[in-house]
């Protein structure tokens, strides 16, 4: 089947501004967006810029929108898209070329959240051991993968580069609630301020945009919910 | 203080609700607005009960909404009129809220 592809180009040392440009490549139903891409930067265009890794829904490098929500190019099946199929670089990030953008600030409030086990007490002989509603407690926020679709789904964001983001919360929340780890309080301290979890609206884009199916505006709720407590 | 706000919000909003539907109710149900004159104002502020109520509904409905167009502010604007904005709002809503405060304490019955 012969696909269209709408993609939104843009190349800093010759264009001004973005730009669309349509293609059209012969692929299976079964074929991903990404294949589409693929092609296209094989056999017709190979000025293309994109980031991919895995190609399986695990790295999270190729994140980008498609036909106006976020997505990952390698989890989006042709056969599911409406033609033709547009894409545009990820909302809120500068743009490098045509869809890579600059992911530096994002990771940035990655770290600022500290998503490492802070260690609270002596370290043991063998390992920590976790019951297993210990660890169900968390387990949503396990699969992010830093993929960056949820923060550049968020209004907040796009207005306000200076919050730090659903991602970066959803990061926290995997150690906050993490039976083994003792630096909730440093990571609260991170996350209560205005550009903290508080600029979150609960507009549930990020819910909608998350390819893990993470319920990220119920994190971030139950973060909220920590700090008003006092503590975990 | 944004937690503070957060806890406000979340208070004030359940508290409005029960004195707001009750405002509703005692205006427009068990009164007709055709019966709510200068008398019908001078009989409830004869106790002290209906003054408090106004005041609390005046007080959580007002700083409710400010923090409300705070946010609002915030999110749609850049400085310096953020900043400028923000002033103007708690100017403005300040004296408003001390113009009702000053209504429903001091209202005196005319003579007569």
């Amino acid at each position: 089947m012969e696909v269209t592809f709408q993609l939104l180009r843009f190349d800093p040392l010759k264009d001004r501004q973005p730009h669309w440009e349509t293609y059209r490549v012969e692929l299976e139903p079964t074929d991903r967006v990404l294949d589409g891409l693929e092609a296209i930067k094989g056999q017709m265009d190979g000025t293309l810029a994109y980031r991919r890794s895995c190609a399986h829904g695990v790295c999270g490098s190729d994140a980008m929108i498609i036909n106006g929500r976020n997505r990952l190019a390698c989890k989006a099946l042709v056969k599911n898209m409406k033609e033709p199929i547009r894409i545009e670089p990820m909302r809120g990030f500068k743009v490098l070329k045509d869809f890579v953008v600059d992911m530096g600030p994002f990771f940035e409030k990655y770290r600022a959240v500290k998503p490492y086990l802070i260690e609270k007490e002596a370290r043991p002989q063998k390992e920590r051991l976790q019951s297993q509603e210990e660890r169900e407690r968390f387990d949503d926020t396990t699969k992010c993968i830093l993929c960056g679709a949820c923060t550049t789904s968020c209004p907040s964001f796009w207005f306000n580069a200076g919050y730090v983001g659903p991602a970066a919360i959803v990061q926290a929340h995997r150690f906050i609630f993490d039976s083994r780890d003792g630096g909730a309080e440093e990571r609260l301290s991170v996350l209560n301020n205005q550009e903290g979890v508080w600029r979150c609206r609960t507009v549930f884009n990020c819910v909608e945009a998350c390819p893990r199916g993470i319920n990220v505006t119920r994190a971030i709720g139950e973060v909220k919910k920590v700090i008003a407590k006092g503590g975990r | 203080m944004e937690l503070f706000t957060w806890l406000f919000m979340r208070y004030s909003g359940v508290l409005l609700l029960f004195l707001a539907l009750g405002h509703l109710f005692i205006m427009h149900v068990f009164n007709s607005i055709h019966q709510i004159d200068y008398d019908f104002v001078v009989r409830r502020y004869m106790a002290l009960f209906w003054r408090g109520y106004d005041l609390c509904m005046l007080w959580l409905a007002m700083i409710h909404g400010l923090n409300g167009m705070r946010i609002l502010i915030d999110d749609y604007l850049k400085p310096p009129w953020q900043g400028r904005s923000v002033k103007v709002l708690y100017v403005t809503g300040g004296l408003f809220l001390l113009l009702g405060t000053w209504v429903i304490i001091c209202f005196q019955p005319a003579a007569g």
